[in-house]
């Protein structure tokens, strides 16, 4: 599909992100919650040390369906440039919620703590599904990724936790 | 109800006022595919019907499709006409409607439904978990129904829809009822446990509504309590006793379609209306009054 004058931004997003911004937009309306079904189909499992230690995540009540989510940074110590990796928990008769995880898994995960705390807040918007999904919907999305930016604020020292 | 689709036979069914309104996953899954029956699936998430639904279903969404985002209101006639077209239901179709959550959805849909006069809405029994529970048969596969000629019907906000003014200016003389969780109507929080901040000013309740949380006229399972069980809830607990008219609201009025779905259909009760503009406008307008707590409180003088 040519460019329009309506694709959205991504030259601030890192690729993966960018890729999955443009996949949406250049995927038909009538399919694009297809897509965002085939990303809950693909969000990681949550690894056993959190499954067992639900008290580790963090509950995102802008979701309409319980969502839990944890980052962990490798070498915190080494600030903007460590490494983020991110785990969700969401229920399968949640796929709208788990879909937004999927983005924001296969967008961000593996990405520096620079490229998240740039992702700017209008990522949600930029994922042409305001019409197909809603924007009450969509909030729950920028709540996960309110989260994960303060979280790895904190964790590489940013900020202070209360 | 003078559709050819006969009514669910189920003896529970028969206890209720209206229990041609019913159908359980056995009747469903024995009359899917009959002409002139149509099954719809609503849902509060909006991907769950792509994850499979019931053969031969159509999805309809409550954000999506039954709202106008313009005018903070349903969609008009010609709207509804054209949404019901899309879905292949034709005006004299019976239309069974099922979704999650104890078929929260669903009966919102059931009741906007009834706005445009659609004569022959019944809900699933139990809705989609209970089918699911029951490993019935899903498919993944979407119908591609034929367009019908569905009639513009000017929608009819007076006889089951409550607005702002109908419930202020007659606080004290009618019954109404309070369908949110007991943190919601004392005032503790604005929204659902676990559910997002969707923006009131003030918690709290129309002065004398009596509470009774939407949840409670259901079962472990989603079902509909019984009759006997539901007017020991409505008709004793909340105190509606045979009241001439009842306003039920929640927050933005799903919940409280559920609420008068029960009362209107279930229990009989004549005039049952939805306030949909609910606790988002209530809770929000300049000079009109609330209580605090978890006592309905005294109607303030006029």
């Amino acid at each position: 599909m040519a460019e329009t004058d309506n694709a959205p931004k991504t030259d601030d997003l890192p690729n993966a992100l960018a890729e999955i911004v443009t996949d949406f937009a250049e995927t038909p309306a009538d399919d694009r919650l297809q897509l965002l079904l085939e990303l809950a189909t693909d969000l990681p499992d949550l690894p056993e040390k959190y499954a067992d230690h639900p008290e580790l995540l963090e509950p995102v009540p802008e979701c309409q369906s319980p969502i839990f989510l944890v980052t962990e940074v490798d070498g915190a110590e080494v600030g903007d440039r460590s490494i983020v990796h991110l785990h969700f928990s969401a229920p399968p008769e949640a796929p709208t919620t788990r879909g937004f995880a999927g983005i924001l898994h296969e967008g961000l995960d593996g990405a520096t703590a620079e490229v998240i705390l740039g992702i700017p807040a209008d990522l949600p918007l930029r994922l042409s599904m305001s019409e197909i999904v809603s924007p009450l919907r969509l909030r729950g999305m920028s709540g996960m990724l309110s989260r994960i930016q303060r979280q790895v604020s904190e964790r590489i020292g940013k900020i202070t936790a209360e | 109800m003078s559709t050819s689709i006969p009514a669910d036979p189920t003896p529970k069914f028969a206890e209720y006022a209206d229990g041609a309104r019913l159908v359980s996953t056995d009747w469903v899954a024995e009359h899917a595919g009959d002409p002139g029956l149509v099954i719809v699936e609503s849902d509060e998430d909006v991907l769950l019907y792509e994850t499979g639904h019931i053969p031969g279903a159509v999805k309809v969404d409550w954000h999506t499709e039954l709202n106008d985002s313009v005018t903070r209101d349903y969609v008009d006639g010609e709207g509804f006409a054209a949404l019901m077209s899309a879905k292949g239901i034709s005006r004299e179709d019976t239309i069974v409607v099922y979704g999650d959550k104890s078929n929260w959805w669903a009966a919102y849909a059931l009741w906007v439904f009834t706005l445009f006069g659609h004569e022959d809405v019944r809900l699933m029994d139990g809705g989609r978990s209970k089918w699911e529970g029951e490993g019935r048969e899903m498919t993944t596969e979407k119908p591609q129904p034929q367009p019908t000629e569905y009639p513009v019907i000017d929608r009819d906000d007076s006889v089951i829809r409550a607005f702002l003014p109908d419930v202020r200016d007659s606080l004290g003389d009618l019954s109404l009822i309070d369908v949110r969780s007991p943190e919601e109507y004392s005032g503790e929080r604005t929204h659902m446990p676990a559910y997002p901040e969707e923006g009131a000013l003030r918690g709290g309740h129309i002065p004398g509504a009596k509470s009774m949380p939407w949840g409670k006229a259901a079962n472990e399972d989603g079902t509909f309590k019984s009759a006997a069980e539901l007017r020991a809830l409505y008709t004793d607990e909340a105190g509606l006793g045979q009241s001439d008219e009842v306003i039920a609201y929640c927050r933005i009025g799903e919940r409280s379609s559920h609420t008068w779905f029960v009362l209107k259909h279930l229990l009989g009760y004549s005039d049952v209306r939805n306030y949909d503009g609910s606790w988002t406008e209530w809770g929000n307008v300049v000079g009109v009054p609330i209580v605090t707590g978890s006592a309905p409180g005294e109607v303030p003088g006029r």
